[in-house]
């Protein structure tokens, strides 16, 4: 942070003598202790549960009493051989992959547009920011009126301008279902990752764009051979946030359709949470949640590895 | 020549200006829609399931307050405000107590394996509720606080510190070293010129971090679900879809409800976003 132009710190000076050391000038003690109190809570309130989730999974740990008995790969076994286990894995896998490459589409053309200079360009900027400052649940219920199998907005207009005569049933057909949900994602998702790759791609330095250009480089040249590789990191960023928010989300499918219809929709967050808080079998809730951890921990060593790049690098 | 050029010019910029407007409208028609519905009376909003001819996309009636008024007087809307007020400010002040002292730490006290540890506590944010919500479900009922607002205080600092700590860490970097060391040269301990003049200047990113601990815990769905069950004890994210889904003729209320929680939180959004991505993507980009 740069001070502002004439701002000055003014602390009067103190006499040196009248203070002794004390414990607190160590600087290596000083920064344990400042570090405590924070890492001790993310332990305790994320260490824990975390490896109680794991244990969870071998047990037959149920909601109402506080009863842990070891039960081995039981869960994991019974989910295994269970369709609708199979078919939620699927699911959670088609609504990641599909709103991301979506999302990274729009993004990226959102991006392209917002960089240029125009009229309106900050009312555009900020009324795109909407969805994604929104509390999700809440433009989830907006999606749910929208999407309401008989008032739906979408129908109507689809009818009026003489596209579609029929009436789509948003959110009693499976696969239409599936589509909405991935529409609400690919909508709540690609306004921030249209702002994280606009703070990308203004910290392109201005020099390289215009020698790629002044080169003679045609915009498909400049396009593969200098701003995307130039924007690998941050576009890795962008889809590392997209890929665990969207895979782990529970709201959307929660409350849009419940899982339904006929439990086709489900995702692995709100199938965990039917297994282990409604239907009080934690043991099993726990076990199914967990089939997330593996994508978590890519995620993870790739941002490692940027976070090295770039200490090495910078 | 010139006239092929201002042609091809003037095609360019009709394309981004209809991108523009395209990407804009995406955006913002649901909120086009909540608004439309919260002023709707309810013979407009339903009459379309059996009137052909009814254009749902304007007021066919004059518009109407009744759903705010509803809201208001007969459910329990106001309490959810006030439990997600009391809730985010509580978890506020905690992370701020936390992550304030942590951030420091590690922008200046702890080199290369506080850099190391940073890095740490930043992925721990990338733990998701999904993951935690089961353990945390028997943590919770341990300790006693199945449906009570302290489940909710207790569990939110989980995500608010590390996020906040990162930030923080980020903000407390790009102040020069050379100011508090000047304090220290003339004559106060560390932790005063801490106090005296690197906190002051760094107003603003304290600003920031209490806006996303706040924003953070409204956006919360899936803890509240697992903890609260009865309606006086909401929060707002949650009752709004919830509790407020009695009769299903509700849509009004709902979407009136949600305008006037989302609209706010949403104009203030805009102020602190370049900082919530420069947290965010620290390393990705070189500033």
């Amino acid at each position: 942070m740069a001070l502002p132009d004439g701002a000055q710190v003014v602390v009067p000076p103190r006499a040196p003598a009248l203070r002794r050391a004390t414990l607190a000038d160590r600087e290596d003690v000083l920064g344990r202790l400042l570090l405590a109190p924070a890492f001790l809570y993310v332990i305790l309130l994320v260490g824990i549960p975390f490896v109680l989730a794991i244990m969870l999974s071998f047990s037959g740990a149920r909601s109402g009493t506080l009863s842990f008995d070891w039960v081995g790969a039981r869960h994991f076994r019974t989910i295994i051989s269970d369709a609708q286990f199979l078919l939620t894995l699927r699911n959670t896998l088609i609504f990641t992959v599909a709103s991301q490459v979506l999302v990274m589409i729009l993004a990226t053309t959102a991006a392209n547009v917002l960089e240029v200079a125009f009229f309106g360009k900050r009312a555009v900027r900020m009324l795109l920011l909407l969805p994604w400052a929104v509390p999700v649940s809440l433009a989830t219920m907006a999606s749910a009126w929208i999407f309401d199998s008989t008032f739906s907005v979408i129908n109507w207009t689809l009818r009026a301008l003489g596209l579609f005569q029929g009436w789509i049933y948003w959110l009693g057909d499976p696969e239409v279902a599936m589509l909405a949900i991935i529409i609400i994602h690919v909508w709540r998702m690609f306004p921030f990752a249209t702002v994280i790759l606009l703070a990308g791609m203004t910290a392109i330095p201005l020099e390289i764009r215009e020698a790629s250009v002044i080169d003679g480089a045609s915009f498909w040249r400049r396009l593969f051979h200098v701003n995307l590789p130039l924007l690998l990191p941050v576009v890795t960023v962008a889809v590392l946030f997209g890929v665990v928010f969207t895979s782990t989300d529970l709201s959307v499918v929660y409350l849009l359709t419940r899982g339904g219809p006929y439990n086709s929709t489900h995702v692995l967050s709100s199938l965990a949470f039917q297994r282990g808080i409604l239907g009080g079998d934690l043991g099993q809730g726990a076990a199914i949640a967990l089939f997330l951890l593996p994508v978590l921990v890519v995620v993870a060593i790739i941002m490692l590895r940027l976070a090295r790049r770039t200490e090495v690098g910078g | 020549m010139r006239a092929r050029r201002r042609l091809v010019h003037a095609v360019k910029r009709a394309a981004l200006y209809v991108a523009a407007l395209a990407f804009t409208v995406l955006a913002v028609f649901p909120f086009y829609w909540m608004t439309i519905t919260a002023f709707k009376e309810d013979n407009d909003l339903y009459i379309g399931a059996t009137v052909r001819t009814h254009i749902p996309w304007i007021f066919n009636e004059p518009p109407t307050l009744e759903h705010f008024q509803y809201l208001l007087r007969e459910t329990a809307y106001l309490a959810w405000v006030r439990n997600t007020v009391v809730v985010g400010a509580a978890v506020v002040v905690i992370t701020l107590l936390l992550a304030v002292p942590a951030g420091y730490a590690l922008a200046r006290l702890t080199g290369r394996w506080g850099e190391r540890l940073g890095i740490g506590i930043f992925l721990t944010y990338l733990i998701p509720p999904t993951l935690l919500f089961i353990p945390f479900s028997r943590v919770i009922a341990v300790l006693g606080l199945q449906n009570s607002l302290w489940a909710l205080i207790v569990v939110y600092p989980t995500f608010t510190i590390p996020f906040c700590t990162w930030l923080l860490m980020g903000f407390f970097r790009s102040i020069p070293r050379d100011i508090e060391e000047q304090a220290m040269i003339d004559g106060y301990s560390r932790l005063s010129a801490v106090r005296l003049v690197v906190l002051p200047l760094a107003v603003s990113g304290l600003l920031t971090a209490a806006f996303f601990s706040f924003t953070l815990v409204m956006q919360d769905f899936v803890y509240a679900l697992t903890f609260i069950s009865s309606v006086g004890k909401m929060t707002v994210s949650l009752g709004i879809p919830v509790a407020l889904f009695r009769d299903v003729f509700n849509w009004g209320a709902m979407m009136a409800a949600a305008l006037i929680t989302s609209v706010p939180i949403a104009i203030v959004y805009n102020l602190f976003i370049d900082r919530f991505i420069a947290g965010l993507t620290a390393g990705a980009v070189k500033g």
